[in-house]
């Protein structure tokens, strides 16, 4: 029998903690196959966020960190600059890099880190209980938007590609969803060019962000989740290249 | 100051320099591999000699933007083995206090120098000695632990550097430079040479990139049951070892003193031209002086309570070092307190008229005690 798909060897063989139609998932099997498939397993650092994603360690196969909240493009630049020939790369939630790090991420793409940043955007807070998050739509309810989100009180959805896509130190920024198995390989052809850029020393930061199931808290069933990424998180949030 | 080029660091040569910059040059001679940090008074002479000084020897630099952003640079840095630093004052080092919980939780080394001022808020520029609780209990949550030095002259500075660089790297731990305004500023003569260094263990656990062997995690996040609680324990074998190997401590005419007055960093140098005027007044009174704040000398303290005698602890606070004197007295003598708060420099009139007031409360106290004893 042909084999068609296989596990790539720098994703761990294990299950994960995620719930059922988590993006998260996704979101490594794609860094790992990127990883695998340019060759550089053995010359790549990641750091993991505070979130959801805190143990990335236990399924992605490289020498990882875990960094206090929002910063590790801090904790990224103290790399790279040390290590100039080593391929760094921050994985953050919304609430790691909006809100709590977004002194982090603006500084680091300020100063033109050459880092690769994956921005899990789940529009929620995921793993302290879906509060709002930065990124949280209009009229979304979360845990602390009972009645939904109120624009006129907690702000508009805060898109932090397109402010970071201004800054002359960042060089590539792309936004894909991990929804229809269409918009996952645009996704992995984004991951692939940020990583590639940092491979070739290109000038600046590159970024992904990744539009991101989080059936949970988005209190909707795995098919409704993706659906509402494309339906509902795009217009907001559109998808494509915003810089590079 | 030296100029470039002709610069005599790393000879047995005196050059004159301020405490700051004497003691950037050390940690360039310890094998710091970078410096980040971001400004205040009265330390900005560290960041502007590093500024120069690093990329010359082909090392990091980088003004961070904020000091929750140095510290976690140095924590980055530091997981892939470099011997990295950073510098402050009070405010930015409250700032920093998450990432040395996180470093502690860790286990990586780092070197955080304080040069404290008046606080508490922004408090004033001028020198002070309040922020000993926050260096000696380890400021940031958690049940942790850092080495601290407490330098009382320029050379001490340089001296206390290395020292910090080599005992982080031993116990993959936070070591730091506690000084303050006065120390920071002033200009004395040094002779900054390389210590030699002795063996450390490798950094088998350092983030080189996973090639060829296993993949390497760097993590302070434990939530299996029992497990963050065997850490603990270890972090706290640790530091059990620090306080039975690492103490170091400075006495002086101890011996026979009736008075003995602690006192650490600058304080302990107004309170040495103090003693010595005291001992010509015919006054027995000698100092101890703690060069490790964490750890502590209690034995020595304790030893030197065994007999009958006053300790007089001066600081440039309301008292917070007198609390581990107490503690290493415990109970033995009594502890008097002289401090000095808010950027107040106490000077050595004052000091001397605190020694001879307690001479005379002494004196009746022993003659109180002696009577006693007959009856
Ligand atoms: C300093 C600090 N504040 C708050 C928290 C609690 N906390 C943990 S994760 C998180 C939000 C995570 O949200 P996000 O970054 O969007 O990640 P997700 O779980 O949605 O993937 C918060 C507030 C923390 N760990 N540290
Ligand atoms: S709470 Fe949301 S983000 Fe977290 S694992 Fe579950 S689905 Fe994923
Ligand atoms: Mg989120």
């Amino acid at each position: 029998m042909k084999t068609v798909f296989q596990r790539t060897p720098t994703l761990k063989d294990c299950p994960t903690h995620y719930c059922p139609g988590c993006g998260h998932g996704i979101a490594h099997r794609l860094i790992a196959e990127v990883i695998d498939e340019l060759g550089i397993r053995g010359s790549t650092i990641g750091i993991a966020p505070v979130g959801c994603a805190v143990l990335e360690y236990d399924y992605i196969d490289v020498d990882m960190i875990e960094v206090a909240h929002g910063r590790a493009p801090a904790v990224a630049t103290g790399m790279k600059r040390t290590n100039p020939d080593k391929i760094i790369f921050s994985y953050q939630g919304d609430g790691d890099l909006a809100s709590i790090g977004a002194g982090e991420i603006l500084h680091a793409g300020h100063r033109g880190e050459q880092i690769t940043v994956i921005f899990i955007n789940n529009a929620v807070f995921g793993m302290t209980g879906g509060q709002m998050a930065p990124t949280t739509m209009a009229d979304q309810i979360t845990a602390t938007t009972p009645k939904g989100r109120n624009v006129a009180e907690e702000g508009y959805p805060l898109c932090v590609s397109e402010l970071l896509a201004v800054l002359p130190g960042v060089t590539y920024i792309e936004r894909c969803a991990l929804s229809t198995p269409a918009n996952i390989r645009k996704a992995k052809k984004a991951l692939k060019h940020a990583f590639e850029l940092q491979i070739n020393k290109a000038h600046g930061l590159s970024l992904v962000e990744l539009l991101s199931s989080c059936p949970t808290y988005w209190r909707m069933s795995p098919p409704d989740a993706t659906k509402w990424i494309d339906n509902k998180m795009t217009k907001v949030f559109p998808l494509g290249r915003l810089k590079g | 100051m030296t100029e470039k080029g002709q610069t005599s660091i790393g000879t047995e040569e005196r050059v004159l320099m301020c405490g700051n910059e004497a003691l950037a040059e050390a940690a360039i001679l310890a094998g710091c591999d970078a410096y980040f940090g971001y400004p205040i008074t009265p330390q900005n002479e560290i960041p502007a000699y590093m500024s120069r000084r690093m990329p010359e020897e082909g090392r990091v630099f980088v003004q961070s933007e904020s000091e929750l952003a140095a510290i976690n640079m140095v924590f980055g840095a530091s997981a892939t083995g470099k011997r990295a630093m950073t510098s402050s004052s009070s405010p930015g080092i409250s700032l920093m206090q998450e990432g040395i919980s996180y470093l502690a939780g860790a286990e990586l080394p780092a070197v955080v120098v304080n040069v404290m001022r008046g606080g508490p808020g922004l408090g004033n520029i001028a020198p002070s000695q309040s922020d000993y609780f926050q260096a000696t209990r380890g400021g940031g949550h958690g049940d942790y632990r850092t080495i601290v030095f407490g330098p009382s002259s320029v050379q001490e500075m340089a001296d206390c550097m290395s020292l910090a660089f080599e005992l982080a790297d031993k116990y993959r731990m936070t070591a730091m430079i506690l000084a303050d305004g006065f120390l920071g500023q002033m200009m004395e003569p040094v002779v900054l040479k390389k210590r030699p260094s002795p063996e450390l263990p490798p950094k088998d656990w350092a983030l080189t990139g996973a090639k060829d062997r296993e993949q390497n995690i760097v993590r302070s996040l434990w939530l299996g049951e029992g497990v963050l609680e065997d850490l603990n324990f270890k972090l706290d074998d640790k530091y059990k070892q620090i306080q039975k190997n690492e103490v170091l401590c400075e006495q002086y005419e101890v011996d026979d003193a009736e008075i003995i007055v602690v006192a650490y960093g600058i304080a302990a140098r107004i309170v040495s031209g103090a003693v010595t005027r005291a001992r010509e007044e015919g006054i027995k009174v000698g100092w101890i002086r703690p060069v490790t704040l964490w750890p502590f000398p209690t034995e020595q303290i304790s030893k030197a309570a065994d007999e009958f005698r006053l300790f007089l602890t001066v600081e440039m606070s309301t008292g917070q070092m007198v609390e581990d004197v107490k503690l290493a007295v415990a109970g033995k003598a009594p502890v008097v307190f002289y401090g000095r708060p808010g950027g107040g420099v106490p000077t050595v009139d004052e000091i001397l008229d605190k020694i001879r007031q307690l001479t005379i409360r002494h004196k009746t106290q022993d003659s109180r005690l002696k009577t006693q004893d007959k009856r």
